[in-house]
């Protein structure tokens, strides 16, 4: 059988639908051990742990006998980006139908092999025995030619009832490597004769670069080149030290001319009186079964921009030899990098190879395939050297994509029912998602200035069911009418790209906030008022759960100093359940000191995972919601440092206990951004429940809070 | 300029700048890629190492400034095969997400049990002032830390 049969329309799982050939996603190896070729990358999440259990599991291998092949665009599945929880859903799932196909050819070879049915044959660890004596190992029995096909996705994979290593909590195969100090990022490759490059860009988004003499840049110690391209200028030299202080000298006597475009502060209500398409994505007009609502509330919830802010600046290594460009990167997307790479440098995809290597953690879109551009145009400028870019601090700061600004206006009615009548949710925001391989344009930094400069693509939202700005807006509550409206402002004055969870930080704060707000109108616990209106049995069992686990008591109040709230969410209303209940504690500040989380994300692959994303996902979200906002004045953005954006610390972690109901028989649902949006909520109602204070408008600093109680 | 400054008990070699920071020497002289690039300015502990017994920004420090003095690096502690009690708790508590914060943090834990065998919640908290991490993995280092002292005070 070669490739190019069953080529019928038959859906296949996951990204199977897309890559089809088995041999893209796996080779059996002579020696018996099985390489998997996933297209999604590790950026924190323990995904490639994951998927080395899948494939173990159908394999009847060990763990020991899966190798990983990075991500490289000359071999790789093409999976688009790694986001939005997919992966288990996306290579997991393709990589269980191809695991248990190749282990079903690998059987039917060795049952011809060893001249006895199919039967008589069992598999365990690589090596497939008959039951009358014989036996045959994976490497023996693997040629090019086996997996050189089609998958049919026809083999079943295993029930979940026979998962011996799928449901287990695998440790990481990163972490001995990481925490012994292996050379394990982007940040670590060394090549022989390797530079170093770095970027000075424009001291804002409007800048335009009026004067420069760069001859006593050119001539610092180690200064290999100066690359000067419209507003885009560089230094590339032999040591880092070098190229960091040639970058120094080079901002300071590069003059620029600035426009004043930015909004006057920080208030995210500059979004109201901006443009914007307004689109009414859900509508309900039921029948009401009070008679005339006892009252009506409103309520206006914002976030400012806040960053990725990856501990490690994004860093990436290219070389240009003999017309062939290869960039190594953190990117989450290598397939659409290339596509953008190609389209600055104006030649054909198939001269550029990029290279996966593990970043920091980007929860989103950073500056990972900016930086990537970066080092490609300074590695054109100098052929056969290696140029390893690194952004300074102030780079990442100034320059990522922030997630974006948003308000979010909620109005409801109260029936004398104690049950809520009707449900309104405006949401403003710019689009939430500006990564390389939009349509129309080039989504890579430095492409927009060069002195030919590319446009960038127009910031749009992936559409809903999952959604952008609109990402849970629509409540999984059972309202019987509501009317749900998206606001999407255009024309954004700060870059913004997809951060972790995107709108839905913010709509499941608003919506899980107000419901707080009623339930207090409606003389409820919030905890029963939220099951009071929910009839999905996962969401009431999660919320159940976390409120057992919390020891939360039935209209429990605060004592004026400590207090305890709720918010739970759906994520995308299509993926894991979770609800959380922090504890706060106010004294000159907001403190979160405990917090509690139930999460359902269908099968758990690997439990442990899973809890580590949702403690991690709440402690970014406290961090997120009590302290940051990135600055500007209107010309520039002010925030460069750690200490222009402080964030969560050791002495401000909470304890947290997070209780995973498991669902084997369900199909898994991605866990890594569930915690979000019920967790800034929860510490909303928490501080309420504490101190009878409402905060609307992240994040809750000490000043807001004393304005707040004033 | 030549300088020799010693790093995990060995003397080495060096040639550069005075003022260039320690973190470039380790990381690109003598290929210790452990200690990491965060911020340049002392703000986030990614870079962190131990001179003369205390727990040291490489990135703020200029490299003719630990003449003299002794330098550990976190590949000095264990490895792989053979990893040090805190790496090991580290490993047993899955106290990483993305990993890149996590050879600071090991390296400021080490100085503070190195003088303090037992440190209180407190103190543990308050040794990582100097160290951010952005994945939240807090909970799960501040427990690797405290399986770690339990286990070394164990051990003597």
């Amino acid at each position: 059988m070669t490739s190019g049969e069953n080529t019928a329309a038959r859906k296949l799982p996951g990204s199977l639908e897309t890559n089809r050939r088995l041999d893209r996603w796996l080779r059996v190896n002579r020696d018996g051990t099985v390489t998997v070729f996933p297209g999604k990358v590790e950026i924190g999440q323990g995904i490639l742990t994951v998927l080395v259990q899948i494939v173990a599991e159908e394999l009847d291998l060990a763990l020991e006998r899966v190798r990983l092949a990075p991500a490289d665009t000359s071999r790789s599945p093409n999976e688009g980006i790694t986001s939005g929880s997919r992966s288990i859903q996306e290579s997991g799932m393709a990589l269980r139908y191809a695991a248990a196909e190749v282990r079903d050819l690998l059987m039917q070879r060795a049952a011809v092999k060893l001249g006895v049915s199919l039967e008589q044959l069992t598999a365990a660890d690589g090596v497939i025995a008959a039951r009358g004596g014989g036996s045959l190992t994976y490497g023996e029995l693997a040629d090019d030619d086996l997996l050189a096909r089609e998958a049919t996705a026809e083999v079943a994979p295993k029930a979940a009832a026979q998962h011996a290593v799928v449901g287990t909590a695998v440790p990481r195969l990163d972490i001995p490597a990481k925490v012994a100090g292996v050379p394990s990022y982007v940040q670590d490759l060394e090549l022989p004769g390797m530079l170093h490059g770095r970027i000075v860009r424009p001291p804002g988004y409007s800048g335009r670069l009026t004067a420069l003499d760069a001859a006593e840049v050119q001539a610092m110690p180690g200064v290999v080149a100066v690359v000067r391209d419209g507003n885009f200028i560089a230094v590339v030299a032999g040591r880092e030290e070098q190229a960091i202080r040639a970058q120094r000298r080079l901002a300071r006597i590069s003059q620029w001319e600035e426009q004043s475009a930015l909004p006057e502060n920080s208030d995210p209500r500059y979004l109201l009186d901006c443009v914007a398409i307004a689109e009414v994505i859900s509508e309900k007009t039921g029948e009401t079964a009070a008679s005339g609502a006892i009252s009506e509330l409103e309520a206006e919830y914002t976030r400012p921009h806040i960053a990725h802010a990856s501990i490690g600046p994004s860093c990436a290594v290219a070389q240009f030899t003999d017309g062939q460009y290869t960039v190594w990167t953190h990117s989450q997307g290598i397939f659409p990098l290339r596509g953008d790479l190609a389209k600055v440098l104006g030649v054909d995809e198939k001269s550029i190879t990029v290279i996966h290597a593990e970043g920091a953690g980007c929860y989103g879109h950073n500056g990972a395939d900016d930086v990537a551009l970066d080092a490609v145009l300074l590695a054109r400028a100098v052929p056969g050297r290696p140029v390893r870019v690194q952004w300074m601090r102030e780079d990442e700061f100034a320059w990522e994509p922030y997630g974006s600004a948003m308000v979010v206006r909620m109005r409801a009615a109260l029936g004398a029912d104690g049950r809520i009548a009707s449900w309104s949710h405006d949401v403003w925001s710019h689009g939430h998602s500006t990564r390389p391989g939009g349509k129309g344009g080039v989504n890579l930094l430095a492409g927009w200035h060069l002195a030919q400069p590319l446009r960038p693509a127009a910031p749009g939202n992936p559409p809903l069911p999952a959604g952008g700005s609109h990402r849970n807006a629509i409540p999984l509550y059972d309202f019987p009418q509501q009317h749900v409206t998206n606001h999407l402002v255009s024309e954004a004055p700060l870059r913004v790209s997809a951060l972790r969870s995107l709108g839905a930080h913010v709509n499941v704060f608003a919506i899980e906030s107000f419901m707080d707000e009623l339930a207090i109108a409606a003389g409820a616990d919030p905890v029963e008022f939220r099951l009071r209106h929910m009839k999905d049995a996962r969401a009431r069992a999660v919320i159940e759960a976390v409120a057992a686990k919390a020891g939360w008591k039935p209209r429990e109040q605060g004592d004026g100093m400590r207090g305890r709230g709720i918010g739970f969410s759906r994520y995308k209303n299509l993926g894991c359940y979770v609800a959380v209940i922090t504890e706060v504690e106010v004294e000159n500040e907001v403190r979160v000191r405990r917090a509690w989380a139930a999460i359902d994300a269908g099968q758990a692959i690997n439990p442990d995972g899973i809890v580590n994303q949702t403690e991690g996902g709440i402690t970014q979200t406290i961090s997120w919601t009590l302290k940051e906002r990135i600055d500007f004045d209107r010309q520039r953005v002010t925030t460069r440092t750690w200490q222009d954006y402080p964030i969560l610390t050791f002495a401000e972690a909470p304890e947290i206990e997070v209780t995973l109901i498991n669902r084997p028989d369900q199909p898994p649902l991605g866990a890594g951004e569930g915690a979000q949006g019920p967790t800034g909520a929860a510490i909303a109602n928490a501080i309420f429940n504490a101190l009878g204070v409402r905060m609307r408008d992240m994040p809750f600093t000490r000043d807001r809070l004393v304005a707040a109680m004033i | 300029m030549a300088l020799t400054i010693t790093v995990n008990g060995t003397p080495r070699e060096i040639t550069a700048d005075a003022e260039t920071p320690l973190l470039y020497v380790l990381r690109n002289d003598l290929q210790l890629k452990g200690a990491r690039f965060g911020c340049g300015a002392g703000q986030c502990g990614s870079c962190m190492v131990i001179v003369d017994g205390k727990a040291v920004q490489s990135c703020d420090v200029p490299v003719s400034a630990v003449a003299g003095k002794s330098v550990i690096t976190i590949e000095n502690l264990g490895s792989v095969e053979r990893p040090h009690p805190l790496q090991q708790a580290f490993i047993d508590e899955q106290a990483a997400q993305c990993g890149y914060c996590v050879s600071g943090i090991i390296m400021t834990a080490k100085a503070l049990l190195d003088v303090n065998p037992e440190p209180g919640e407190h103190e543990i908290r308050a040794a990582l002032a100097q160290n951010l991490c952005r994945c939240g993995t807090h909970a799960r280092i501040l427990r690797a830390i405290r399986r770690a002292a339990e286990k070394m005070r164990a051990a003597t």
